[in-house]
């Protein structure tokens, strides 16, 4: 049996030089995998040039065994891998409900089951559907975001840093939300900043640095190491 | 009291024109970044097109409008995607300056078949209703003709952004490239219909100009400054501002005859736009600058 998501030893960056160092990545698909390091380490670079948005120098990128380096943005939809970028991850004039719609526009009809599945995960988007985006709050936004997403009914969700700028309790919201999306049967990817509380609910997890792995383990693991705690979780 | 409404259907007239144009100037900015220079020549175009339709079928005069909306449609689409597509990948600035050439070309393609006299759709005058419980004002039937399609015209534009699939698609492209291509929205079809609408909404303020007055080959060149500053009093990028930009800009060009000469007009919109750049940049409606 292929990974859901494997990443082999990625080459590139934003074509000046290299950012990623030979990064590895891989997802299982009832797996939350958690990238976490120090800043500039790579990690959101990592997540766009899997999805398409960077180019790839070297190095494989493979979905369900399938070769998918340097895809479109667009192929990775129509293969049910959703991406919600960190910043800006709202149409703003858009209402929630046509934010939604948008993230179904590959997927021919289907549009109020597919609503109605995103509503019954974040009840709190339903009763605002018809509210612009752009006038919402930071936990609310995050929301729309990770609707828009789902709305493709993804096997494999990249979240980059889901919890930026969130209070500590819509933090603990927004990752309970995404234990409950990997309940769903689908695999999570996601950078966090939140290191500590992100790995806890991981189920394994890479600290990367200068654009490779430094450690590679199980979420508990990772977190009982001292090394990794001293260098990059902050004692 | 009678001139001033009178000034103010003129003004309505003007404006109808001008959110014909900025609508197009406004979407074509929201989605592809750049001020479309050629905008006007192609208001040009369109009345030039609806010209020859009319007089190779001998039809009355608004038979040019579907004629001038078709046909700049289809050839706003052909230009984007001979020359605008080719370059859509560098600098705005690259694309403004293309757009300026492409500007030229059309203009002297206009008079190159059509010659460089003034031409009309319909010989003689028409004559205006004189409206007595108005104070005597008088209307004029293709004024109120001009009025009511724009209005028309609008509510489509409304309804496509609003009800379609590719509208909203259209509203999210402009509100945030990167996550449009990120959730898989078709920005080459959704670039196509942003010509296929600002051609078509250009062809028809062609044909207002031409039948509101005479047509000739920089009728639409002239009126390219004040379709801009409709369009950034609205909010660049935004297509209901244009509405409100155009309206705006049209009232306050004509009623400026009232103090001024009126041979001023487009100084009168240079300056409300000058002036909205310095106090709101991001005009009324905040736009995507």
């Amino acid at each position: 049996m292929s990974s859901l998501l494997e990443a082999k030893g990625l080459y590139g960056g934003y074509g000046g030089a290299d950012i990623l160092q030979g990064t590895n990545l891989r997802v299982e698909s009832d797996e939350i995998v958690v990238v976490v390091g120090p800043n500039g380490a790579g990690k959101s670079t990592a997540m766009k040039a899997i999805f398409g948005l960077l180019h790839i120098r070297e190095g494989e990128v493979r979905y369900r065994g399938e070769t998918i380096t340097n895809a479109k943005p667009e192929q990775m939809v129509r293969r049910g891998i959703a991406y919600v970028p960190q910043e800006k991850n709202v149409f703003p004039s858009l209402t929630v409900g046509e934010n939604l719609e948008m993230g179904a526009y590959l997927m021919k009809g289907d549009l109020a089951r597919r609503l109605d599945k995103v509503y019954t995960l974040f009840p709190k988007l339903a009763e605002r559907r018809r509210q612009q985006a752009g006038l919402m709050s930071g936990g609310e936004r995050q929301m729309v975001a990770m609707g828009r997403a789902l709305m493709i009914d993804p096997q494999l969700l990249m979240l980059d840093e889901p919890t930026a700028g969130l209070s500590p309790l819509l933090i603990d919201e927004t990752f309970e939300r995404i234990q409950e999306i990997n309940a769903q049967g689908i695999g999570v990817l996601m950078v966090e900043q939140n290191a500590k509380q992100a790995l806890s609910i991981a189920n394994r997890g890479y600290v990367l640095a200068t654009g490779s792995n430094r450690y590679e383990d199980t979420g508990p693991n990772l977190l009982a190491n001292p090394e990794v705690a001293e260098m990059f979780l902050g004692g | 009291m009678t001139d001033i409404l009178q000034l103010l259907i003129y003004g309505l007239v003007l404006g109808s024109v001008l959110t014909m144009g900025a609508i197009g100037v406004s979407m074509i900015f929201g989605i592809l970044r750049f001020a479309h220079f050629a905008h006007g020549d192609f208001m040009t175009l369109g009345a030039y097109l609806g010209l020859s339709f009319i007089s190779a079928f001998g039809l009355s005069s608004w038979w040019a409008l579907p004629a001038a909306m078709v046909g700049m449609a289809v050839i706003a689409v052909f230009i984007d995607q001979v020359l605008y597509r080719r370059i859509r990948r560098t600098q705005p600035v690259i694309l403004l300056i293309a757009s300026f050439g492409m500007a030229l070309i059309l203009r002297s393609l206009v008079q190159l078949i059509w010659g460089s006299d003034n031409q009309t759709y319909a010989s003689g005058i028409q004559f205006p209703w004189q409206l007595d419980w108005l104070g005597g004002m008088r209307l004029k039937p293709d004024h109120l003709w001009i009025m009511l399609i724009s209005l028309g015209l609008v509510a489509g534009v409304h309804l496509f952004l609003t009800r379609t699939r590719l509208g909203k698609a259209m509203r999210a492209m402009s509100d945030n490239m990167d996550l449009a291509l990120v959730s898989g929205i078709p920005a080459e079809r959704v670039i196509m219909v942003t010509w296929v609408i600002g051609g078509a909404l250009a062809g028809a303020a062609g044909v207002f100009l031409g039948i509101d007055t005479r047509l000739h080959p920089v009728m639409g060149w002239t009126t390219l400054l004040p379709v801009f500053a409709a369009a950034i009093l609205g909010g660049i990028g935004r297509p209901y501002g244009a509405i409100a930009g155009g309206m705006i800009i049209g009232v306050s060009m004509e009623m400026s005859t009232l103090l001024i000469p009126a041979a001023y007009k487009p100084a009168v919109a240079f300056a409300i736009m000058v002036g909205m750049l310095i106090l709101r940049p991001q005009g009324i409606f905040k736009g995507t600058v």
